[in-house]
């Protein structure tokens, strides 16, 4: 008979990493299975951006204790996963954008983000890379940014050092409710826990199938550049008053553009690929932020996914009416507010109380309500 | 970048080199409309570079004569050249992104033959990115395209016929190396000879290489490979020393060798990106140069209607990709309806009969340029292995003790092969190393993720001409 651990985590990125992370600490005997290495899917090919002025109102508490977090990685995590705390800007280029600007800095200042508006001219002071263009600017002092690649580096040596099992390169293919808790069938056989957390990002609503469960998640393949190494052209990380850009260049002088392009592919399988007239909409956009890009030349592209719930918001919590079985995914700015959703997830598995309110599913089980307009 | 139609060709063939001019030719001759883009200027790829105008003809190679003789059949032709275009991005239904003259520009057809040939191996040694130090590649282009002289005193080493043909090409303008550095012993060499039988003219040649590096009296260190090169802003001298032949370091003396410039190849490594690109399924063949398409031998891939042929397939050399650009363009002709099965199976007949004569020898050869596990072995710790991301040996090592296990692990824990290169230099050797520091396949540590941009492009290039509305930014993000 096989080990009985105390908790089975399926799906080995930021959010189920972090979950295992705390649960051991706390005690308890854990082991994660990921059907690659870890972090190697959206939490280690995402844009790396820890901002608040991409980060949807109702997340904002979270992602401020998440940055927080990210802030201090070494101390709690063991690798400071490259995490530089600088400051963002969100721009406006038309009248339109400033009225967006300033409606949605205003909804997120309310959820506590120290976001500021100012003018194009003082956004130029604080970023002198930027474009004369800008006719407003969101500032927030709470802003920064990771080497999303170096997440699963960190992580791998973090979760040995906890004691977790770790099971690589072992794809999950069901699971079944036993007597004593949950048996996942994997491909290196059946592992045993008492507890399960489903973390596997967009293949969560796969998994949550496997339980009977219905929820659907729509998957986006985001698609993301960066440039070779140039010289200094910014210090800030750079967006837009949409949402639609993400920009900021690392120490090593590689510039990584953002902002959720979507590019085409299906969690099913079979290559994504990125849509090139897409891709010259984001580098446009990039250079009418940052004129000095357009002196760099394009180094690589590529597509990550980024899992959805139907209202945008995340999936964190118990899985309802399933003793023992939690969910957590599609958290929308998942790098950014990640790590501390999945520590509250975490306190609630050691029977602790969490310190905000978690996300729970059951909102999303029921029929869908109206469309909104 | 809307268009009407949305194909411009019923075939898009990439690469002009051999394998893609025949094939381009061939389909076009069963009255398919072809596009053929390439980077450069003109058609002839590596072995058929066209030599720079004002550089001297009167002692034309063979390969310069074949090279001409097949550019004017493809001005004969009603091939579309596309050519000052560099490929940076293929899509699904086979759409192409290229770079001109003009800025970007978008082809599409049904049918893509894929025939980007290879780029060179690189097994780093301490000092190979010091100025000076050049792979065989470009001291070929030199030779082909520009006839330039190498500085006075410089070295030749690596392994294979290219570093013969080299030598003897330089030397008949009267420029030979200080001295040749091979891998292979003479007992290598004349393991060729049976294989040489079913070539002629390709014996010819190869008499006349020896002929002319005999002349020219260079000395030739049979068994020997670099060491290191030395050197302060630029190469100054080169450190060679004894190997058996499997390239393991043995022992016996080091030899320092003064010189202005070492050019060096150890084979051909076969540039497969965009059937990786697109998907296509993939197989580790060693003797071929690693990682290549699978492919039937007509050149289709697992991907309906890609085809994937010439040395980027696998390398076999500038003979058998005349024949695998027949049998392709036979293939797309057939596949796309413009040929029945009875005259594509009649056509077929003699490139396939051509093929296997030609396996023997392209197989010999393509055995002496292979990778041995022995060189990369040998690669001193502190040695760059990616020049674009400064990734040493000893980085690489430590990346696998912390649990890399495939090379896209080992990409995100070191940044090796993130540059602009995209891992061409690099990727062989850091697969080769992690494979043995694990002790396992190369199978099990993979492959690089293929990404575009295929070659670097400015970013200033790809803008055109625009105002900011006419980006087309989509929806905000929910609040």
């Amino acid at each position: 008979m096989s080990t009985l651990h105390d908790l089975i985590v399926i799906g080995g990125g930021i959010n189920g990493a972090t979950t295992a992370l705390f649960a051991a600490r706390g005690g308890m005997d854990v082991v994660v299975v990921d059907r690659g290495p870890l972090c190697r899917e959206a939490s280690g090919v995402n844009a790396g951006t820890l901002t608040m002025q991409m980060t949807r109102v109702a997340l904002i508490p979270y992602a401020l204790r998440a940055h927080q977090m990210w802030a201090t990685a070494r101390e709690w995590l063991g690798h400071d996963v490259g995490v530089v705390v600088c400051d963002g800007l969100s721009l406006a280029f038309t009248e339109q954008e400033a009225e967006l600007l300033t409606f949605r800095a205003g909804k997120r200042r309310e959820a506590g983000a120290p976001i500021t508006l100012i003018t194009g001219q003082q956004a130029l002071q604080i970023e002198p890379g930027l474009s004369d263009k800008a006719l407003l600017a969101g500032h927030c002092r709470v802003d920064g940014y990771a080497n999303a690649y170096l997440t699963g580096l960190a992580f791998r040596t973090a979760l040995l050092d906890a004691g977790v099992t770790l099971m690589e390169n072992n794809p999950a293919t069901d699971i079944q409710q036993t007597s004593s808790g949950f048996e996942v069938v994997t491909n290196q056989g059946p592992v045993r826990a008492k507890r399960v957390v489903i973390a596997g990002g967009v293949w969560i609503e796969e998994m949550m199938g496997w339980l009977g469960i219905d929820l659907p998640i729509k998957t986006l393949v985001n698609q993301l550049a960066v440039t070779e190494r140039i010289p200094t052209a910014m210090r800030t990380v750079v967006g837009i008053a949409n949402g639609l850009l993400s920009l900021k260049q690392y120490h090593h002088g590689t510039v990584v553009i953002g902002g959720g392009w979507q590019g085409v592919g299906s969690r099913d399988g079979g290559a994504c690929s990125l849509l090139p007239e897409r891709l010259v909409g984001n580098i446009r956009l990039a250079c009418h932020a940052i004129p000095a890009l357009k002196n760099a030349r394009l180094a690589r592209a590529w597509t990550g996914f980024e899992a959805e719930t139907r209202d945008a918001l995340p999936a964190v919590g118990p899985i309802p009416g399933i003793t023992n079985a939690y969910v957590i995914g599609s958290i929308h700015s998942g790098y950014t507010s990640g790590p501390y959703l999945a520590k509250l997830l975490a306190d609630q598995i050691l029977g602790r109380e969490p310190d905000l309110p978690l996300f729970p599913i059951d909102r999303l089980l029921t029929p869908e309500p109206h469309a909104q307009g | 970048m809307s268009r009407s139609s949305p194909h411009d060709f019923d075939v898009l063939v990439l690469g002009g080199g051999p394998a893609g001019m025949v094939s381009a030719i061939t389909a076009s001759q069963h009255g398919l409309s072809v596009g053929l883009i390439d980077e450069q200027a003109e058609a002839g790829g590596q072995i058929w570079r066209a030599p720079w105008a004002a550089s001297s003809g009167k002692d034309a190679s063979p390969e310069v004569r074949d090279g001409h003789k097949m550019r004017e059949t493809l001005a004969r032709s009603n091939v579309s050249c596309l050519f000052g275009r560099r490929i940076w991005s293929v899509t699904d239904q086979y759409r192409v992104e290229v770079l001109g003259a003009d800025g970007v520009e978008t082809y599409q057809a049904p049918h893509l033959i894929v025939a980007l040939g290879a780029h060179e191996r690189v097994i780093p040694f301490p000092g190979w990115t010091l100025p000076g130090v050049m792979g065989l590649a470009a001291a070929t282009i030199m030779l082909k395209a520009h006839g330039l002289a190498p500085p006075k005193d410089w070295v030749l080493a690596g392994v294979g016929p290219l570093l013969a043909a080299v030598a003897a090409g330089y030397a008949r303008k009267g420029h030979p190396p200080k001295a040749i550095i091979d891998l292979s012993g003479p007992s290598d060499w004349l393991a060729t000879l049976p294989s040489l039988a079913s070539r002629p003219g390709l014996f010819k040649q190869g008499v006349g290489w020896v002929v002319s590096i005999l002349s020219s009296r260079i000395p030739i260190y049979f068994r020997h490979a670099i060491r290191r090169a030395e050197g302060q802003d630029r190469i100054a001298a080169c450190v060679i020393g004894p190997v058996d032949q499997d390239g393991h370091r043995v022992a016996g003396p080091e030899l320092s060798l003064d010189c202005d410039a070492l050019m060096i190849g150890n084979g051909l490594v076969p540039g497969g990106e965009v059937p990786r690109l697109l998907g296509a399924n993939q197989v580790y063949q060693h003797e071929l140069g690693g990682w290549i398409p699978d492919c039937d031998r007509y050149g289709r891939t697992s991907l309906k209607h890609l085809y994937a042929i010439g040395d980027g397939a696998g390398i076999r050399g500038g003979a058998v990709a005349c024949s695998a650009g027949q049998l392709a363009g036979l293939a797309v002709a057939h596949d796309a309806g413009f040929i029945d099965a009875a005259s594509f199976a009649r056509q077929s007949v003699q490139p396939l009969t051509e093929n296997q004569k030609l396996a023997a020898f392209s197989a010999a050869m393509a055995h002496m340029i292979r990778l041995r596990p022995a060189q990369v072995a040998s690669i001193s710790p502190e040695a760059v292995i990616c020049r674009c991301e400064d990734v040493t040996r000893q980085d690489l090592v430590c990346a696998a003790k912390a649990g890399a296990r495939d090379v896209n692990q080992l990409k995100h824990f070191t940044r090796c092969g993130m540059g602009p290169c995209q891992g061409r230099m690099c990727g062989d050797i850091a697969a080769e190393i992690l494979a043995q520091e694990h002790q396992v396949s190369r199978q099990a540590v993979g492959y690089w993720t293929a990404r575009p941009p295929l070659r670097p492009i400015s970013l200033q290039s790809m803008l055109g001409r625009f105002e900011y509305s006419d980006i087309p930014i989509p929806k905000p993000a929910p609040l």
